[in-house]
């Protein structure tokens, strides 16, 4: 039944990412990976949330699979990140590649943090 | 049409992630299973961007096995909130190492798997 739940979740998740980072391209035409950039940090915000939901007891093990483990889990992505970087390496936009992995990292930290405090 | 594509390789790719990472799951509180979906899937989706570039795979094809897929698979939020936990559990340098590992490797994978796909090209 999990399995169900956590492929449920994963198809939204990413036809989700898909769409947002449509929309985030139309919008910018820079060499920012700004898509999978909003899309990792807000969904590492409501990972965090969700997780502090779950420990406290007030969502369910299914609500966790379906909307943490499913959802945030494929609406966020690490091989895009990984591949975006390695694209603005080989283009030789270093500093660019350095904001990049940084900010992420950063950013996704902090944001799963404050979800986690909230 | 595209949409579908995307949600159908999601479906499996987010299954996939909980197989893969129960089956690495540690007792010690490293976040193994995670680290290894998302280097798994670092190094295949650079092989086969490069890969479905090469032979002109169609675009639906793509949005399958890269963008729902593989995107899928791995994930960031899992990271960061398993990056969270250990730093306020006081697991300074376990998070540190486990950030470190996951960036480093992580690109230098997707590289890896990006000159596979290329591999051969020079001796044409």
């Amino acid at each position: 039944m999990s399995y169900l739940l956590i492929g449920i979740g994963g198809a939204f998740g990413a036809i989700c990412r898909y769409i947002l980072g449509l929309a985030v391209m139309r919008n910018y035409q820079d060499t920012f990976p700004r898509g999978t950039w909003i899309i990792n940090i807000t969904g590492s915000f409501l990972l965090g949330l969700l997780f502090n939901l779950h420990t406290q007891g007030l969502i369910q093990d299914w609500a966790m699979s379906l909307f943490g483990v499913g959802f945030c889990g494929a609406y966020t992505t690490f091989s895009t990140f990984g591949n975006e970087t390695v694209q603005l390496i080989v283009a030789n936009k270093l500093k660019l590649a350095a904001m990049y992995v940084g900010s992420s990292v950063l950013l996704t930290l902090t944001a799963a943090w404050l979800g986690w405090v909230i | 049409m595209k949409l579908f594509l995307v949600g159908l390789g999601g479906f499996f790719g987010a299954i996939s992630r909980f197989m893969i990472g129960e089956w690495l799951h540690s007792d010690n509180g490293f976040p193994l299973g995670t680290l290894g979906v998302n280097l798994l899937g670092c190094l295949v989706l650079g092989w086969f961007l490069a890969f479905a570039k090469q032979k002109g795979l169609r675009g639906e094809t793509v949005l399958l096995i890269g963008t729902g897929f593989l995107g899928s698979f791995t994930t960031f939020s899992t990271f960061s909130v398993e990056t969270v936990n250990l730093l306020t559990a006081g697991r300074i340098l376990v998070a540190l190492l486990y950030v470190l590992l996951s960036v480093f490797v992580g690109i230098i994978l997707s590289f890896l798997g990006f000159k596979l796909a290329h591999k051969g090209d020079e001796t044409v």
